[in-house]
């Protein structure tokens, strides 16, 4: 191994945390190649990425949630591994995940006796952040998400931590909520101690933070002062090379589409989804864009017959169709590719039986099966997507990559006429999330209509003809791909106009 | 683990219907130490005679334990099945075969409405009709039968009758149902889907499966195993009384787990159940030559198959 990079130990002395060269893998699944992290005492530290970035598993390595596989942790200079979170606590670090974690069914002060928090110093954090006066026998069941993730805070805050950890807890903050966050964040810093920040908001890091370490593929590829115009080279960082393929990719704009209309979709409800109305073209990749939440699971789920919208129509071939089973939107040529492939797959089967599935799915194919036909439609769709495997092992022997292909292998040899894509290279590396949109483009251009959602923004200029923008469960702008850069879907994806002068 | 454990285990793995076989012959080795001279032609045509109905009582388990359930109440539906095609024999053979199966069929269907319709767990609803069949039959035995009916001669063949002396008819019937069962499971579209459910119901359903169709046929095909497994059981013993088939339930289900079916589903194979359930009986074989107290033999049964589950699960590396 080659010797650690040693050039700014000297500048940087005041380390509070040092962590470097962190990596974890899952099986086959490569979480974490080699994260370096240093939180100087005193200071509001950003942690920035896309989704698979790796973030989550950082955090968890340093509160002692998981262990790492490589790589060192210094807390003031000395080394240290956490083999839980109750030691990391008792070191000073604490995290406060998105999602709240109180029990619900204890009261909020039996909560605070299970974790051993100082109940005094625990309602001096809870008028800090303007819950003073709090009733401590409220079960947590009864209470809205941003008390509890307030509540939760002022938990995690009692223990008086050194670095505290606050994954994505803006989220699911009102703004009048996330500036008192900010100002207890504020304070910390004030008295020399030190807090990491995670959010997708940009705005949120530089308001905020000193300083932002951006993580890609698992890597640590470079820290930034976002206050001094940063925000530009944090999202550079961010995308990495994709972004200059993007820029390649626009260059030689695709065509709109001008096939027939595969899907109609009309004023469709269902859960957060509020009223979306869209048509999707054969022969085109329809973008949808949204952050997490904004209705389009429920879109997705809708159109593949997952679950049954309240109200609303979705036409196909010019016919309104009501999917009660998957079933239903299959025979009439929808397919869905879940974001979780494990949801699509049998893991303890062959990739043949995977791929082979659909084959079987009504009772009139109950009977035998043509084996040489069989093998043959499968091996087919293998040699398209280059599945690299002997078709004959489990599925879940394969990596993540693999075996997203297998699912949408299954496809293939199945047969469809429109492709639902539900972010379907989550968590997958890059070579093979390429394969990926260039198989669904190809798609596209023999004729299928494809819906693509995707929650890494800047893949969509990669894959897509045109984009949707889905805010607050309502279709909020449309755009075709070319105009569709990530500035633009984010500030559409965050319910703001368009920019003037464009 | 090492890799070269890894590739043991994988071999092992994949060829698991040999190990059970070697243990199978083991066994009878066994048996010819304890009393030499005792595995003869004729112990093995016993032993083939009465792992002949378990066999088949398993087969029906095998089914519904690969899409990841389980079926309680097959005993108790065997008992009903033979017992009801005996009291109906007196107004002809072929009315009795019909209505004991009738009633595995109209079980398997009551319990596949509960599982696939209603979502009941596998284990409660088919636990709830064993009760429900055993009760209904207590009823119907005092209510419409005056004495103990008898097993009519064709049955009593077919349980205990022998080919060129040594070759019991049942196992003919056994082999059949075992060579559908198992190219059944392997080569048909049917088969296909009793493992996809087992792995996982909700890839299955994405998949574009009605799955409640296939667990609701499953279930009726496990009834009507379970009748064919208490018909030719009654004729076995010469007797179809209210508790015949009992006390096969757990062997049902060990015989199953033992040949290599995952208790959770989506793997496994008929082949390895029917071996499970000559263990079984070799075993029963095996500690009523040792001469032992019932309790203790039954405490030895118990551990016996504890171990087995326990070596195959450490072996093949299941979870």
């Amino acid at each position: 191994m080659a010797a650690a990079p040693n050039d700014d130990s000297l500048t940087d002395s005041g380390s509070l945390l040092e962590a470097s060269g962190l990596a974890k893998h899952f099986g086959p699944v490569v979480a974490l190649r080699s994260a370096d992290l240093r939180v100087r005492g005193g200071e509001i530290h950003a942690l920035m990425g896309a989704n698979g970035a790796g973030k989550s598993t950082l955090v968890k390595i340093l509160t002692g949630a998981l262990t790492a596989d490589g790589g060192t942790i210094r807390l003031g200079g000395r080394a240290r591994t956490f083999r839980s979170t109750s030691e990391a606590r008792k070191a000073g670090l604490i995290c406060v995940y998105q999602d709240p974690s109180l029990l619900p069914d204890l009261t909020v002060l039996q909560n605070l006796i299970l974790t051993a928090t100082p109940i005094s110093s625990f309602r001096r954090y809870l008028a800090d952040l303007g819950l003073g006066g709090f009733d401590l026998s409220t079960m947590p069941r009864e209470l809205a998400r941003p008390t509890l993730s307030l509540l939760d805070l002022a938990r995690a805050l009692a223990i008086e931590p050194q670095l505290l950890l606050l994954d994505e807890i803006t989220a699911s903050l009102p703004a009048d909520l996330t500036s008192r966050v900010f100002s207890v964040a504020r304070q910390l810093r004030a008295e020399g101690r030190s807090v990491i920040f995670i959010s997708h908001r940009l705005a949120e890091v530089s308001a905020l933070c000193d300083r932002a370490t951006v993580l890609r593929d698992g890597k640590t590829v470079g820290v930034v002062e976002p206050a001094q115009g940063g925000e530009e080279r944090i999202v550079k960082l961010m995308l990495g090379p994709v972004a200059e393929e993007v820029a390649a990719e626009a260059a030689s704009p695709s065509t709109p589409a001008t096939g027939a209309v595969a899907v109609e979709v009309r004023d469709l409800k269902a859960g957060t989804l509020n009223g979306v109305s869209f048509t999707l073209r054969f022969g085109e990749v329809l973008g949808v864009a949204a952050l997490e939440g904004q209705g389009e699971k429920e879109l997705f789920d809708c159109m593949a017959g997952v679950r049954r919208p309240e109200s609303g129509q979705i036409l196909v071939g010019g016919k309104a169709r009501s999917f009660g089973h998957p079933a239903d939107a299959i025979r009439a040529g929808l397919v869905l590719i879940p974001a979780d492939r494990l949801q699509a797959l049998l893991r303890q089967r062959s990739v043949r039986e995977n791929i082979a599935l659909p084959f079987v799915n009504r009772i009139a194919r109950w009977g035998p099966i043509n084996p040489r036909r069989e093998k043959r439609r499968v091996a087919t769709a293998v040699k398209r997507l280059q599945i690299d495997t002997r078709v004959t092992s489990e599925v879940r022997r394969l990596s993540g990559g693999n075996q997203q292909k297998v699912g949408i292998a299954r496809w293939l040899a199945g047969g469809f006429k429109t492709l639902l894509c539900f972010d379907p290279t989550r968590g997958i590396d890059i070579g093979t999330k390429r394969q990926i949109y260039g198989l669904v483009k190809e798609l596209a251009a023999n004729g299928s209509a494809v819906l693509l959602f995707t929650s890494e923004l800047p893949e969509i200029q990669l894959a897509c003809n045109r984009v949707i923008v889905l805010f607050g469960g309502e279709l909020v702008d449309e755009m075709p791909a070319s105009d569709a850069d990530e500035r633009a879907l984010l500030r559409a994806a965050h319910g703001l106009p368009s920019e003037e002068g464009e | 683990m090492s890799s070269r454990a890894a590739a043991t285990a994988r071999i092992v793995q994949q060829n698991s219907i040999i190990v059970l076989i070697a243990l199978l012959v083991a066994l009878a080795g066994l048996i010819e130490v304890i009393r030499p001279g005792a595995v003869n032609a004729n112990w093995v045509s016993n032993i083939l005679e009465f792992a002949a109905p378990l066999g088949i009582l398993a087969a029906g388990q095998t089914l519904v334990v690969i899409t990841g359930g389980i079926d309680l109440s097959v005993a108790n539906v065997a008992t009903a099945a033979a017992y009801i095609m005996a009291s109906q024999a007196p107004f002809g053979v072929t009315r009795g075969i019909v209505a004991g199966l009738l009633v595995g069929v109209v079980v398997g269907l009551v319990n596949g409405v509960g599982v696939a319709v209603f979502r009941v767990q596998p284990l409660i609803m088919t636990l709830a009709m064993g009760l429900v069949v055993t009760g209904t039959l207590n009823v119907y035995s005092q209510a419409a039968v005056r004495s103990v009916p008898g097993v009519p001669a064709v049955i009593h063949t077919l349980g205990s009758g022998t080919v060129l002396e040594y070759v019991p008819v049942s196992l003919f019937l056994w082999a059949v149902l075992a060579a559908v069962l198992i190219i059944g499971l392997r080569g048909t579209g049917f088969g296909r889907l009793l493992y996809a459910l087992g792995d996982n119901q909700e890839a299955t359903r994405l998949a574009g499966v009605r799955g409640w169709q296939v667990l609701l046929t499953n279930y009726m095909a496990c009834g009507l195993l379970s009748a064919v497994a208490g018909i030719v059981l009654a004729g076995t013993v010469n007797a179809a009384d209210l508790s015949l088939a009992n006390i096969l339930l757990l062997p049902s289900v060990a015989a199953v787990v033992i040949g290599g079916t995952s208790i959770f589903g989506g793997s496994g194979s008929y082949s390895g159940t029917a071996v499970g359930a000559l263990i079984l009986t070799v075993l029963n074989s095996v500690l009523t030559l040792l001469d032992v107290p019932d309790a203790v033999k039954q405490v030895l049964y118990g551990a016996i198959i504890v171990l087995l589950a326990a070596a195959y699960t450490r072996v093949l590396g299941r979870d």
